[in-house]
């Protein structure tokens, strides 16, 4: 189809717990006590087209916001490659490292912690614009006023702080700082979660205007199933640092293929559904310190067989743009 | 349900926060009730004032914030006559209350069995420790928590954030209350934990005959769960009755805005429908109806206080122009 704006190689990255100084001393004395590692992305691979809505799903502790960090630049991989228009982060020159920081530009979640409460709303969009030469100092505030209405902000609110702002509005500032240096690609982690119903489809449709007046191109964090529906092309999968399944969001919400992307479309409340009785996916999420063996789903997997236990399921395209890591598509 | 007196009959609450900048009325004239099994759901945006409303059941309003005027009768008795020490007697044992963070409801320095027979002595001394041991441990049973014997000896941070909510509403339930007040209990919970607490809830409301009011932001978990619902704006509850009604043919402009705002199956690639603005602040609410300046059908009308109506059968409704017509457009 189109071309490939971003692509995954193999990306891992984990956190590792070290020693303390009684830690060290007990292993030495011959204790059993270990490095704890977390393996908080563990070998993950997809890419993402120009101009597409790509969905990342997943829920606490599956690696997404890792993975979202990366991608943005914020946080090392520790092994594998993320390129970006068909060069590698890593082997970017710094003129190139430099546009591609750029270029990918990262909403937070939390509009109260993103944004500095010392700056003025004018600084906090302008300052990036200006040190990166979009617009001079001179006219930091026509240039701001002009991001701001695309956004839906009052280009009159430019000298106030961030806190006589609403949560709503605080989060279109944090829109308005990343459109402030031309980006291309937005990573979106949790961008909505903090948000009231109401103003969320505010911000969900200011998203989708965005991504046609300005051809950008997302990757959209949620936990929520509905809001990535709304919003993706595609949608990819996570459960504890792995990719369990992409797929197009048709055939995903139409026929999910791994029986955890099941469990959780099962398990979102929607409105139109009353008066549940479903049985509820059995048992906890794992800790990411100690994942289960084989396949991470397994312990709390209805089909689970025995192979799953011992080995681990590969990302395996079982349809035409539709990859899905369960051994059930094995077929025996 | 009909016959019998309802659980929980909440008339004309008023509940006034005095604060510096003025007198903030979050909840103001709020009237509904709960019937035996019943489940409600209270749902609204932040400042809708429907925790307050659930604080003030209770009687856990604090100052500067008090209850100002109205009734609140649980099984005929009001609750606002009792003093401190009658309400003690109440709370925690024929009401009980589910919060969202279930770290408010559990003691970090001590072992979940030393509360939970804490919770059963308090209100009845004559029951042995053993026995209060042995129902502590019925109830982790109940709400799914496996090895309940063993986790009766564990602290609660050695409980995740779902078992905890678990252990926390355990503890409502030791008592067999007649009332459970659960604040945005799921709301920090993943997906398919939230779907296994909501399980259990509607599993215990149709066991035990326990009545419920559910407090939420979020339509779609009501959706599932709720015989009535109450939505909330401004302080005041702007249309009532039950789940099926109010969500298939919602009459008050600002509920059909709030359903029009979910993303759902068939909102794909569209606009979501936006309320416009955003919710006034309680200290300084507008003259008459509280949402007149987001409602596409406001007019000179609405400046005047909107009294509670029944536009439809089994239906409470503040609002000038409720929507009667059902094929008309969300918004026109």
């Amino acid at each position: 189809m189109s071309e490939t704006m971003l692509q995954i190689d193999n990306l891992t990255r984990n956190f590792v717990k070290k020693l303390d100084l009684a830690g060290r001393l007990a292993q030495k004395l011959g204790s059993s006590i270990r490095e704890e590692v977390v393996h908080a992305v563990d070998g993950v691979s997809f890419s993402i087209e120009k101009g597409g809505v790509v969905g990342l799903v997943g829920e606490s502790g599956c690696g997404k916001s890792t993975l979202g960090r990366m991608i943005a630049g914020i946080l090392p991989p520790t092994s594998g490659r993320i390129v970006y228009k068909d060069v590698a982060l890593t082997d970017m020159n710094h003129q190139e490292a430099r546009r591609a920081a750029l270029e990918i530009q990262m909403i937070f979640q939390d509009p109260f912690a993103s944004l500095n409460p010392r700056m003025r709303v004018v600084d906090i969009i302008g300052e990036a614009a200006v040190a990166h030469g979009f617009a001079k100092q001179a006219e930091i505030h026509e240039y701001v006023g002009e991001v701001m209405k695309r956004v839906g902000l009052d280009p009159e609110y430019r000298r106030r702080y961030p806190h006589q702002f609403s949560g709503g509005q605080r989060q279109r500032i944090g829109i308005a700082r990343a459109l402030a240096v031309h980006p291309e690609f937005l990573v979106c982690d949790e961008a909505i979660a903090a948000l009231d119903v109401s103003i969320q489809a505010q911000v969900i449709n200011l998203f989708m205007d965005l991504r046609e007046e300005l051809d950008l191109t997302y990757l959209f964090i949620s936990h929520d199933l509905s809001v990535v529906e709304h919003i993706s092309d595609r949608v990819v999968i996570m459960y504890l640092g792995r990719i369990v399944e992409i797929a197009e969001t048709d055939e995903l919400f139409r026929e999910p293929n791994h029986p955890y992307t099941v469990a959780l479309l099962n398990e979102v409340p929607r409105v139109d559904q009353r008066g549940l009785d479903y049985k509820p996916v059995e048992g906890e999420i794992p800790s990411p310190l100690d994942p289960p063996s084989g396949c991470h789903f397994h312990p709390r997997c209805p089909h689970a067989v025995d192979r799953c236990k011992a080995e681990r399921p590969v990302l395996r395209e079982i349809a035409p743009r539709r990859w899905s890591a369960c051994h059930l598509n094995d077929g025996t | 349900m009909t016959g019998a007196p309802p659980t929980l009959d909440v008339r004309e609450l008023k509940t006034h926060f005095f604060t510096k900048a003025g007198v903030a009325r979050a909840v103001d004239g709020v009237s509904f009730s709960v019937g035996k099994g019943e489940v409600v759901g209270l749902v609204g945006e932040s400042g809708s004032g429907k925790s307050v409303t659930g604080f003030s059941v209770i009687g856990l309003v604090d100052p500067p914030g008090r209850v100002v005027s109205g009734e609140v009768l649980f099984k005929g008795q009001n609750l606002l006559d009792l003093d401190e020490e009658g309400m003690r007697n109440l709370r925690g044992n024929r009401i009980a209350m589910i919060f969202q963070d279930p770290m408010m409801t559990l003691n970090p320095v001590l072992r979940v069995d030393t509360q939970m027979v804490e919770t059963i002595r308090a209100h009845d001394k004559s029951v042995s420790k053993a026995d209060a041991l042995a129902r502590a441990r019925d109830a982790l049973g109940q709400v799914g928590i496996p090895a309940p014997d063993e986790r009766l000896r564990s602290y609660p941070h050695q409980f995740s954030g779902g078992m905890r909510q678990r252990v926390a509403i355990a503890i409502a339930l030791l008592n067999k209350p007649d009332l459970i007040i659960a604040d945005e209990p799921t709301t920090a919970l993943d997906v398919t934990i939230q779907g296994q607490i909501l399980y259990e809830a509607q599993k215990l409301c149709r066991e035990t005959g326990t009545s419920m009011i559910w407090i939420t932001h979020d339509l779609a978990v009501v959706a599932g769960l709720a015989d009535k619902i109450c939505v909330m704006y401004g302080g005041r509850i702007v249309e009532q009755g039950n789940i099926d009604d109010v969500l298939d043919h919602p009459v008050h402009p600002y509920t059909r805005g709030l359903l029009g705002s979910v993303p759902g199956h068939n909102t794909r690639g569209q606009r979501l429908y936006q309320i416009p603005g955003m919710a006034p602040s309680l200290l300084n609410l507008p003259q008459g109806c509280a949402f007149q300046a987001r409602c596409p059908r406001a007019d000179d009308a609405c400046n005047a206080e909107p009294e509670i109506t029944e536009p439809v059968a089994h239906r409470a409704v503040r609002c000038f122009h409720p929507h009667l017509d059902e094929n008309e457009e969300i918004g026109a």
